[in-house]
């Protein structure tokens, strides 16, 4: 009993902490919320009505609540992906550059395959896989210039989300174009036998849907549950300690990058097969920028962005409806901003305050 | 074969038939009560208050209103590939029209026409109008059997050779920029008549060598600027002006050659533009604009919804003439001409003699007429035809610019 007390003792203080940042983290999002109100009175829109579009446009209909789950599922891979990189403590910012590249590989296979005998399962397992590699080798481009190079991933990440989305143009407009035009519409759809088909009567592929939910459960499973997940957490909370206690910090970076641009390559495939059936100019649709506003909205806790990306899944359908009420679709953008704002300044001025206590 | 008397008994059998259903109408009438209204959906490629291609469309639904009261509008902004306004993809976007109620739905451009073939195919009790594309057209390239689509489109290639009229009559250098969007049979088609019609009125008005006409097209990718993807229009303007070119025939949907054109003439500079696609698109820019060919979309949708109302809808490809009587009648005209205020009284005369030959029969779609690269397309004397217009495969020999 003796032993076990000061255990009792500490849990109950972490449920404690627990409650407080849960507390802190509620107030403000209703900080956001309120803020947002201010914006909307401003340019003389009724916010609970906008409020009420967003929620009724995501989820008043079966096809919407699909479009919701379609929508959620690019996005909480994504946010799978980049929790392994902000684990390790790392900002990679380029994951919109290895989606695109994703895409890129993914319908690289299809038109390379395509008119061939091939099972038309296999040509998709196959551009899955190279959408894969694609996402691999464009997240391991700032992991090694960060490596061997000392380039900040930030600014690798930026530079390499310029670089993929020219290569996306250049083929648009180049090598990849449709006979006799040249838009940036996009290249040719994909055959339909290489497209993943919608449930009936909704907007969601189920397959799409499992590889969301495997992904999601791998994720939480590896950073919570493994010695790869612990390293990578000490890794990120002082990584010149971690490699002072023998963990060998490069090879966890380039595996935090490698495991985050796998995450990227399907997206992308997922992208391509499910949604856009061609290679278009912003491919990434801008999940990889999202997941990043997610993952930070959560602390980085893999089961609550897969929770929290529901809500962020739901404000890019739901935005649609705002223009029925001749309100700007990107105002969904400015919730989403301002509330990863909200968090992060609440979350800075509560650690400020204890450091002062 | 036929006897005389078999005649007789045809023709007693016809009247009595057409005699038979002349009495069965007002029996079948209470049953054909009133035509409910029906709510259309319009998926606008760019802002509804663009000044341009989106506006024309958007306007043209107070038109439709106007004519079928109690007509409900549901339309979307910035709908096309790759825009962030939306996640949903057009033919979802178009999927959420109908499940609020709309019977009719509009894509209003090329880019959505994949989308719009893929909702047409998923929604067989959806009406279909695909402004500006070819799916429906028998005769055409890319001709798929969808009874609910329906292609309109505007013959634009006369308002763009009065466009290249109104800039060949008024440069002073002789230069003429095109400001192309993106490029395809469309715009290369558009390209093509205002050089056809610059070259004309340069030659036959002016008396000059068509020789010394320079005719420089410079495609931007897409119908509008899109920031980091396609070339900016203002710097393609600019670099127009820059370089001696002193009119700019406008072919995007948006209105940036007036705008440049504004500020190079408060600047002192020479120089003067033609927009496109809105009748309104020369307002404010009576320095600079020499008239705007504008669609009205209005008659052809009233037309086409009207039919999904009584049931008379047939899938068809609609090809709409301006009306020569008088190409600004709203009622009749598809295509027409709004001259600016900076196109002088003289130069003015001539548009109008140039308009009035065209409606008496002037083709200049006529033989002969050589591609870019030399390859003659129509002989002597041969006069195109609508397929041949409408799929040019390149642009004209004494032009500038790329044609793929």
């Amino acid at each position: 009993m003796s032993i076990q007390t000061p255990a009792v003792k500490t849990s109950a203080n972490g449920r404690k902490k627990g409650l407080l940042d849960f507390g802190i983290r509620l107030s403000a999002v209703i900080l956001a919320f309120v803020f947002t109100s201010l914006i909307l009175l401003l340019v003389k829109a009724d916010p609970l009505e906008a409020y009420k579009t967003l929620v009724t446009g995501a989820f008043s209909t079966t096809s919407k609540i699909t479009s919701v789950a379609a929508s959620w599922v690019p996005l909480v891979i994504a946010t799978s992906g980049l929790l392994f990189t902000f684990t390790a403590g790392l900002w990679n910012i380029g994951m919109e550059g290895q989606i695109v590249l994703g895409s890129v590989f993914a319908v690289g296979a299809f038109r390379l395959l395509d008119n061939t005998a091939m099972d038309p399962t296999l040509v998709i397992i196959i551009a899955f896989i190279a959408g894969a590699l694609g996402g691999i080798l464009w997240a391991l481009l700032p992991g090694l210039m960060k490596v061997y190079g000392g380039v900040n991933e930030i600014f690798g990440g930026l530079g390499l989300n310029f670089v993929a989305k020219t290569i996306a143009i250049w083929l648009i407009f180049g090598p990849w174009k449709r006979p006799g035009v040249a838009s940036s519409s996009g290249t040719e759809w994909i055959d339909i036998k290489y497209r993943l088909v919608n449930m009936p009567g909704t907007n969601l592929s189920l397959v799409i849907l499992i590889i969301a939910v495997i992904v999601a459960i791998l994720t939480a499973i590896l950073l919570k549950g493994t010695h790869f997940g612990l390293k990578l957490k000490a890794i990120g909370k002082n990584y010149k300690a971690a490699y002072l206690l023998g963990i060998p910090t490069t090879r966890y970076f380039l595996m935090a990058f490698g495991m985050c641009g796998l995450f990227a390559g399907i997206t992308g495939a997922i992208l391509v097969t499910s949604k856009q059936y061609s290679l278009i100019p912003d491919a990434g649709f801008g999940y990889g920028f999202l997941g990043l506003l997610v993952a930070m909205l959560v602390n980085y806790h893999p089961i609550w962005s897969s929770i929290v990306a529901i809500f962020f899944a739901a404000l890019t359908i739901g935005n649609t409806q705002l223009q029925y009420m001749g309100l700007s679709t990107y105002f969904a953008g400015v919730l989403q901003g301002i509330l990863v704002l909200f968090v992060v300044l609440v979350d800075g001025l509560r650690k400020r305050l204890v450091r002062r206590m | 074969m036929f006897t005389k008397r078999s005649w007789i008994f045809v023709s007693v059998l016809m009247v009595a038939l057409l005699v038979l259903t002349a009495c069965a109408k007002p029996t079948a009438a209470p049953t054909a009560a009133p035509v409910e209204p029906l709510t259309v959906g319009l998926l606008l490629v760019g802002p509804a208050n663009d000044a341009g291609w989106s506006q024309a469309h958007f306007d043209s639904m107070a038109y439709v209103q106007e004519k079928l009261p109690g007509t409900e509008l549901l339309y979307l902004e910035n709908v096309y590939t790759g825009s962030t306004a939306h996640t949903m993809t057009p033919s979802e976007l178009a999927a959420d029209m109908a499940a609020k109620g709309a019977k009719v739905v509009i894509f209003n451009s090329d880019d959505q026409k994949d989308h719009a073939i893929k909702f047409a195919q998923e929604n067989p009790d959806v009406f279909v109008i695909h402004a500006s594309g070819d799916t429906a057209w028998k005769e055409g390239k890319n001709y798929i059997d969808l009874p609910n689509l329906k292609n309109i489109m505007g013959r634009m290639e006369y308002g763009k050779m009065i466009a290249g009229c109104a800039a060949a009559l008024t440069s002073q250098t002789g230069k003429i920029g095109f400001l192309g969007p993106l490029i395809n049979d469309e715009t290369r088609r558009f390209a093509a008549s205002s050089y056809l019609g610059a070259k004309y009125c340069w030659e036959n008005y002016l008396g000059k060598d068509p020789a010394e006409l320079e005719f420089k097209v410079t495609w931007i990718g897409f119908w509008f600027n899109i920031p980091g993807v396609t070339l900016d229009p203002t710097q393609v303007a600019d670099d127009f002006f820059n370089n001696g070119y002193d009119v700019i025939i406008s072919s995007i949907d948006t209105t940036e050659a007036v705008t440049e054109a504004k500020k190079f003439f408060a600047e002192g500079k020479q120089v003067w533009a033609v927009p496109y696609d809105y009748s309104g698109a020369c307002e404010g820019a009576d320095d600079v604009c020499l008239g705007v060919e504008y669609f009205n979309w209005g008659p052809s949708y009233v037309e086409a919804i009207k039919s999904a109302m009584d049931g008379t809808w047939v899938s068809s490809f609609e090809l709409v003439g301006p009306d020569w009587a008088d190409i600004n009648n709203r009622d009749t005209s598809m295509i027409g001409f709004n001259k600016g205020g900076a196109l002088s009284a003289e130069n003015a005369a001539f548009v109008d003699q140039f308009i009035a030959e065209l409606g008496a029969g002037l083709n200049l779609w006529t033989g002969p007429i050589n591609l870019q690269d030399g390859t003659p397309y129509l002989a002597d004397g041969e006069v195109g035809t609508d397929l041949q217009v409408w799929y040019l495969p390149q642009l004209l020999e004494g032009m500038e610019g790329k044609s793929e």
